[in-house]
């Protein structure tokens, strides 16, 4: 908590730089007002607009905790318990080159900490570290052209915790129709990946090293763990339409492709014959998952948003998903938004629970993702946002808290409550 | 019953499609409010990985579709 604390002062800090950042300017001379009968006079400060300046910093932070009994570390059974910690921080740089085009340079910095408590039985006696850390550094350039609105961007994208390191990297584009009501957009996505080879102890090589007390997965004595590749290959489209003046739309489509080390090493299964193995899935995965949107005001102060996706997978997985939001603005500034989604799965076609797996399988997991369930997320959230700022702080734009709670019917509850900071 | 749920879905995004209006941009106060945005709230972000871990589906939502995974 008191790093929150402190990275949030600190941004605060930064943005209140920023809000002053034009204030040098205005205060060399105050400039008479301007009158008909006046001449205008030159605006003698040195204010350029084409410069880059720090136009936005967000900063999200959750607290996650979960509760179930079916993990995949331990074969389907066993503890599900996890707390995670994850903060963002999005700095928004923006400047106009010499054609008036908008340029945005957005830098991303995530750092997340958790605690799992089926991660300590990735050693058989449970004494393997149940703590982990991950961030996952981001930056992403857009340049919006000024007569037709049409962007172009291109990003880049890392990630690394003990057992996952990833790379990723997109193109993407936006073209408006020609009455601006109406927009295309395209994304195409790689992520070049490497899955850490940590296997249960029980399985692990004798090559590796191990620390003297036993431990897996706690930075210390394991230099030898191999590792397999993943790549995921992804192209999503999207158009967006207004169709009158309170209600909005948007159709999406994903195209993803991954192939390579799809399963996790250190997931346990248990055959029917009371051996145990580890997880194995196939070395590719095709998902097609379509969505919609659409957004409705609703007389002078409610907005309804809503949400539907399909989804299918060469795994077997079709999925459908609902999500509608009923935002209520008390005030042009304050609003409350109560939430519900609800999510059906069915299982994959290499699903099994705990020792029902058979050992004539080629592929095989007991991991309760891939399993048949339904879920229900349900929560609320409040937004301010005055034009004076939130408390009266200028810098302060924007502020939002939500919380959710969400249950699987495999008896896996989780809560989460995120905060959202934006500064100008 | 799934037939005629397709038709009238069908039969509203038609209605929609149909019924577009050329707005101008100072008919677009409702429209450009923060809250209509077709988008996921900043705040969501965390929400939608968490989502991502622990059901299979992914994607059409502007979030992850694998790769880069923080799973535990």
């Amino acid at each position: 908590m008191k790093k929150i604390y402190l990275s949030i002062v600190g941004f605060s800090f930064i943005c209140s730089i920023n809000a002053h950042a034009q204030s040098k300017a205005d205060s060399a001379k105050i400039k008479p007002a301007y009158t008909i009968n006046g001449t205008p006079k030159q605006d003698s400060s040195h204010y350029n607009p084409h410069k880059l300046h720090l136009d936005e910093v967000n900063f999200v932070t959750s607290y996650y905790s979960q509760n179930g009994d079916h993990s995949a570390v331990t074969g389907g059974i066993g503890t599900e318990k996890v707390t995670d910690i994850a903060n963002g921080l999005d700095l928004n740089f923006v400047w106009t080159n010499h054609n008036q085009n908008k340029n945005t340079l957005a830098v991303g910095l995530g750092f997340d900490y958790h605690s799992a408590a089926s991660q300590a039985f990735v050693s058989k006696t449970g004494a393997s570290s149940p703590t982990g850390t991950r961030i996952y550094p981001s930056v992403d350039w857009t340049v919006e052209n000024a007569k037709t609105g049409n962007t172009f961007g291109v990003g880049a994208y890392a990630s690394s915790e003990f057992n996952y390191n990833s790379l990723g990297a997109d193109l993407h584009y936006s073209v408006k129709t020609d009455n601006k009501n109406g927009e295309f957009s395209a994304k195409l996505q790689g992520y070049f990946d490497h899955v850490t080879l940590i296997y249960p102890s029980e399985f692990e090589p004798a090559s590796t090293t191990i620390n003297t007390n036993g431990n897996y997965g706690d930075g210390g004595g394991h230099h030898n763990y191999g590792s397999s590749p993943r790549e995921t290959y992804s192209a999503a489209f999207g158009y967006s339409q207004i169709i009158n003046s309170r209600l909005q739309i948007a159709f999406l489509a994903d195209i993803v492709e991954q192939k390579g080390f799809l399963s996790l090493p250190f997931h346990r299964v248990y055959f029917s014959n009371g051996k145990d193995t580890i997880e194995r899935l196939p070395s590719s995965r095709f998902k097609l998952p379509v969505g919609f949107r659409a957004n409705y005001f609703l007389g002078d102060n409610i907005i309804l948003r809503s949400y539907y996706r399909y989804y299918a997978d060469s795994w077997g997985i079709r999925s459908n998903t609902a999500n509608l939001e009923v935002v209520y603005k008390v005030s042009p500034f304050f609003s409350i938004s109560p939430f519900y989604r609800y999510y059906t799965q069915s299982a994959a076609r290499y699903f099994a629970p705990y020792e029902e797996a058979s050992p004539n399988q080629t592929y095989f997991t007991s991991n309760y993702e891939y399993a048949k369930f339904h879920s229900q997320f349900f929560g609320v959230g409040f937004r301010v946002a005055p034009p004076n700022g939130v408390f009266g702080w200028q810098g302060l734009h924007e502020l939002e808290i939500r919380y959710g709670h969400y249950a699987q019917n495999t008896d896996l509850t989780s809560n989460v409550v995120s905060l959202n900071l934006g500064f100008k | 019953m799934n037939r005629i749920i397709k038709l009238l879905g069908c039969s509203l995004l038609l209605m929609a499609f149909t019924s577009c209006v050329n707005l101008k941009e100072y008919q677009k106060n409702r429209i450009n409010d923060s809250e209509m945005a077709l988008s996921n709230r900043k705040v969501e972000k965390n929400e939608l990985n968490f989502q991502s871990y622990r059901e299979a589906a992914s994607g059409a939502n502007a979030g992850k579709t694998g790769g880069g995974c923080g799973c535990n």
